[in-house]
């Protein structure tokens, strides 16, 4: 019985390769640039010049050094505290990086769970997820987040928190549905035939064919979490205090926006980079994974 | 006298394969062809070729399609459209697809009329409550007001009959015209096309399975296999002394008046087997015997 | 019987309404930080704080506090807001309808840009120009709306100074609008330079809300048309000498525009979700911007109404993207 999951699962090396080839330009473009994304979170000791938080209010609003009044010391130029912009940007990346990957993980633990429930149980569970699913895609997902972070308070985990409880119904919805699309094919209905039972149905035969799907839905839900890490932060309830984050980035340079306007734009670029890269991700690995394309 | 269609040694490619290996036809002012052949045969790529229908990736190899003496392929795109629709129409198979699903009959007939004859809006839709009335359909303006699936599998083919034979086509190109219809509807819709192709003069490539149609409505007759005319001539003369096995293959499978369809003969096999040597010998199929 | 599925989803918005509310409601209560202690000033004694918590009847048990809010609710009194000092009601009148216009307009671009996308799409269908389009289309939906803000306020506003960065009309205009629908009322009343004013202010926000759901019109209306393009009737009148362009516009167009409506219709959601951020950004006085500082202000009364509008507006954009569907398949209209 276990070898139909590990037929599910392991794809031979020609399969691989074949799939590789399908996924195309945007699984190598998307996996370059998360790969950037990640490797700049990891090395954000080494590669950074400065200290993010050591100001330097001799040299505030420093543009970057190619432009008139720019300084060798400061790439990217400093902030209106005297801190290094560039240095900055690269820790930003590791709270980027934390949060993506926490955040989005647990989101797709919950959404599946209850999807798996909602797809195999039917009946009144299902009802009841489902209902439960209509009243959360009632809120403006931004504003939910924006509450929950809030009353939660400033914080790391509070933004995880946030992300997490809002974005679970992404996977639930579409878990759910794919679960009981499945159910109905021939080889589950073949596998119940062959007496296994409920569970092992799910996990052996209906999980795995999921797996394309899921890990689609992950890398887009990484660059969501980016994004939403990015608004609460903009918004002024993200991290506490002094850890560096795109979003409050942003925010303090669209105070002084027009005397020093790349302090605003540079962690914009980064964040287009990283979103476009997690997209491109998922959509290759969609190709890649799924032979059968879903539109 | 130039005939209405000419059609000379056609190929037609789609991808690698090859569906018309150079098929040759001819039909002339006010006659009507019956073109028969088994499925696959190629006569919907025939029609469509001259109808400039083709799907987008098949590809003309060679060969000539000529409406009344003129190189249907080597006309100008503005020259050709003026021709399709009012010189040449098409009564389709298929009348619940055929019809635009979210615009009022009157309108769909109105433009066609209006884009060919110049009419205004009010003369065309004056002048679609009369095609209608020609082609048997009471209350035509009521049913001008109505959408596609407000009327019945029948009406719309009459409402697609009456559109092909709008602007007086010298040539009309029918594919199939009945087998989406059920048994009574087809007697009567056959019996409009006869009056109206009479009233109009038009001539008739009626494309079908059906020998027993071809037997009653259609003077000479095409038959097609796999891409190649096999046999052509008066209908009564192909049909009394079939020259290929094929043909006597196609006669056989025939339901009759005389005999039940129920006691339908099937194709000896013999004949199957005679069929294909004849094929291999006279090379019209390059294709392997199916198993 | 389409209009009966309508009905039917009619009843079900007061069921939702109530669930967003008990969740909202619980929600804000079961969390630390409460409104009191944004608003007291240091060195406040107990017994103060104690009697503003009094005053706003947060001393009472949750439930009892939901029962006598939501019986106000019904007769339409939604409280007095703790941070603003004013009616909740009055506020959201007030604010709405600056986010309505701004919707409106955004949704105007968006329905521009993403026809022509699709269109140019279609008739370029196998040339390089539709590769490009497709790219294009694909940068537009990958950035959010709250990022293309920034970036055409960069843009816009910064770098090439061609518009407004904030606010809906400059302080110094002076004029007495009878309605708060701005844009509409000067449009209607023929002040073309006021309505030019309120627009020069609008057009970024709007522009930034519309291009990722320009995006979105664009895809499903070209995998629409493409379809469409194949059926019969479009096949068939290539037979009758209309020309391609033609066939588009009049035959295959109002065919693809049904499955676009219905599955895009509900992504107008979205863009009234990115309000929140977009009107931030800009400063714009509308609903959005408002919940910001309603929840950082943990503003309990004005966060709840806020949530309530924004959930009432969802529905009846769901429902409206319904009723529009059914009018446009005649199938349905009849079936
Ligand atoms: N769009 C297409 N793509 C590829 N091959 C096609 C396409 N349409 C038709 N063919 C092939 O072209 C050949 C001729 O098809 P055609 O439709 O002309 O047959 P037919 O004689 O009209 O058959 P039928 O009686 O079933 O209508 C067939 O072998 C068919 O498989
Ligand atoms: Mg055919």
């Amino acid at each position: 019985m276990a070898d139909i999951a590990v037929r599910a699962m392991a794809a031979p090396p020609s399969r691989l390769l074949a799939g590789v080839r399908r996924g195309g330009a945007r699984l190598w473009v998307g996996a370059a640039l998360t790969a950037i994304l990640v490797l700049a979170a990891l090395l954000a000791p080494i590669l950074a010049p400065h200290n993010p938080l050591e100001q330097d209010l001799l040299s505030a609003q420093l543009p970057p050094m190619w432009m008139h009044g720019g300084d060798g010391a400061y790439i990217l130029g400093t902030d209106s505290l005297g801190r290094c912009v560039l240095s900055r940007l690269i820790y930003s990346a590791q709270t980027a990086v934390i949060v993506a990957l926490i955040a989005a993980s647990l989101a797709a633990l919950i959404g599946v769970s209850l999807g798996l429930f909602a797809g195999s149980f039917g009946g009144w569970v299902d009802q009841f997820i489902s209902r439960l699913i209509d009243v959360w895609m009632a809120f403006p997902p931004v504003l939910l987040s924006i509450v929950l972070a809030a009353v939660i308070g400033a914080g790391l985990t509070s933004v995880i928190v946030a992300i997490v409880v809002v974005d679970w119904t992404r996977f639930a919805r579409v878990v759910r549905a794919e679960t009981m699309v499945q159910l109905t094919r021939d080889y589950a209905a073949a596998a119940r035939a062959i007496g296994l039972n409920r569970s092992k149905v799910l996990r052996l035969e209906i999980l795995p064919n999921l797996v394309p799907l899921l890990v689609t839905l992950l890398a887009v839900e990484m660059g969501i979490a980016i994004l939403v890490e990015v608004i609460l932060s903009f918004v002024g309830i993200s991290v506490a205090g002094d850890t560096p984050t795109w979003g409050s980035m942003i925010a303090e340079g669209r105070q002084i926006v027009y005397q020093a306007p790349w302090i605003m734009a540079l962690p914009i670029g980064c964040i287009i980079v990283s979103v476009i890269g997690l997209n491109l991700l998922g959509d290759g690995l969609r190709l890649a994974l799924d032979p059968v394309q879903r539109s | 006298m130039t005939a209405a269609l000419t059609v000379d040694n056609l190929r037609i490619a789609i991808g690698d394969t090859i569906v018309l290996r150079g098929a040759s036809l001819e039909v002339q002012p006010g006659e009507v062809r019956g073109l028969v052949g088994e499925s696959g045969a190629g006569k919907s790529m025939l029609g469509r070729a001259a109808l400039g229908l083709l799907p987008s990736n098949a590809s003309i190899v060679s060969g000539r399609i000529a409406f009344e003496g003129r190189d249907l392929l080597k006309m100008s795109e503005g020259e050709r459209r003026s021709e399709l629709g009012r010189r040449i129409a098409l009564i389709p198979q298929d009348p619940m697809t055929s019809l635009n699903p979210v615009k009022r009959v009157g309108a769909q007939i109105g433009r066609l009329l209006r884009h060919h004859l110049d009419l205004s809006k009010r003369a065309a839709l004056e002048r679609a409550a009369e095609l209608l009335t020609e082609v048997a359909i009471r209350e035509p303006e009521r049913v001008l007001s109505l959408y596609p699936h407000e009327i019945s599998g029948g009406m719309r083919q009459r409402v697609l009959i009456a559109m092909a034979f709008a602007c007086n086509p010298s040539l009309v190109i029918a594919d199939e015209p009945t087998t989406a219809l059920d048994v009574t509807v087809q007697r009567q819709v056959l019996q409009l096309v006869e009056r109206l192709r009479q009233r109009h003069g038009s001539a008739v490539l009626f494309i079908t399975h059906d020998l027993g149609v071809v037997a009653k409505i259609c003077r000479s007759m095409t038959v097609l296999h796999a891409g190649r005319v096999l046999e052509e001539g008066e209908t009564a003369e192909v049909l009394a002394h079939p020259r290929h096995a094929y043909t006597r293959a196609l006669l056989a499978a025939t339901p009759r008046a005389d005999r039940p369809a129920e006691t339908l003969r099937p194709v000896p096999p013999a004949l199957i087997d005679q069929l294909w040597s004849d094929a291999r010998r006279l090379d019209w199929l390059d294709v392997a015997r199916p198993a | 019987m389409r209009w009966g599925e309508i009905i039917r989803r009619l009843v079900l918005v007061p069921p939702t309404l109530f669930g967003v509310a008990v969740i909202v409601f619980v929600l804000l209560r079961v969390v630390p930080g409460d409104p009191i202690s944004m608003m007291i000033p240091p060195g406040a004694s107990q017994a103060d704080i104690g009697r503003l918590r009094a005053l706003y009847g947060l001393d009472q048990p949750i439930l009892h506090q939901f029962v006598s809010w939501l019986g106000q609710v019904v007769q339409g009194n939604f409280g007095r807001s703790i941070s603003v000092r004013q009616d909740v009601l009055d506020l959201l009148l007030t604010r709405l309808p600056a986010t309505i216009e701004l919707t409106l307009l955004a949704t105007l671009i968006a329905v521009v840009i993403g026809v022509l996308a699709a269109l140019v799409g279609i008739l370029a269908r196998g040339r390089r120009a539709e590769w490009a389009v497709d790219g294009g289309v694909g940068v537009l939906l990958a950035i959010p709306d709250f990022l293309w803000a920034l970036i055409l306020l960069l843009l816009f506003g910064v770098l090439v100074p061609l518009l407004p960065i904030s606010g809906r009309i400059d302080p110094q205009v002076e004029i007495d609008f009878h309605s708060n629908f701005y844009l509409i009322e000067s449009l209607l009343t023929g002040r073309l330079d006021v309505a030019a004013a309120l627009l020069r202010h609008m057009i970024l926000p709007a522009l930034a809300l519309a291009l990722p759901f320009s995006a979105i019109i664009a895809r499903l209306l070209k995998a629409s048309l493409v379809e469409a393009e194949d059926q019969d009737y479009a096949q068939i009148a290539r037979a009758r000498g209309y020309s391609r362009p033609s066939i588009l516009l009049n035959e295959v167009f109002p065919n693809a525009l049904i499955p676009t409506v219905a599955l895009g219709g509900v992504q107008v959601t979205l863009l009234l979700g990115g309000t929140v951020l977009v009107e931030r950004i800009f400063s714009y006085e509308g609903i959005g911007n408002m919940a910001i500082d309603a929840v950082i202000n943990r503003d309990f009364p004005l966060i709840q109404g806020l949530v309530l509008t924004f959930a009432v507006l969802f529905i009846v954009l769901n429902l409206a993207v319904d009723a529009l569907v059914t009018l446009l398949d005649p199938r349905l209209r009849h079936g």
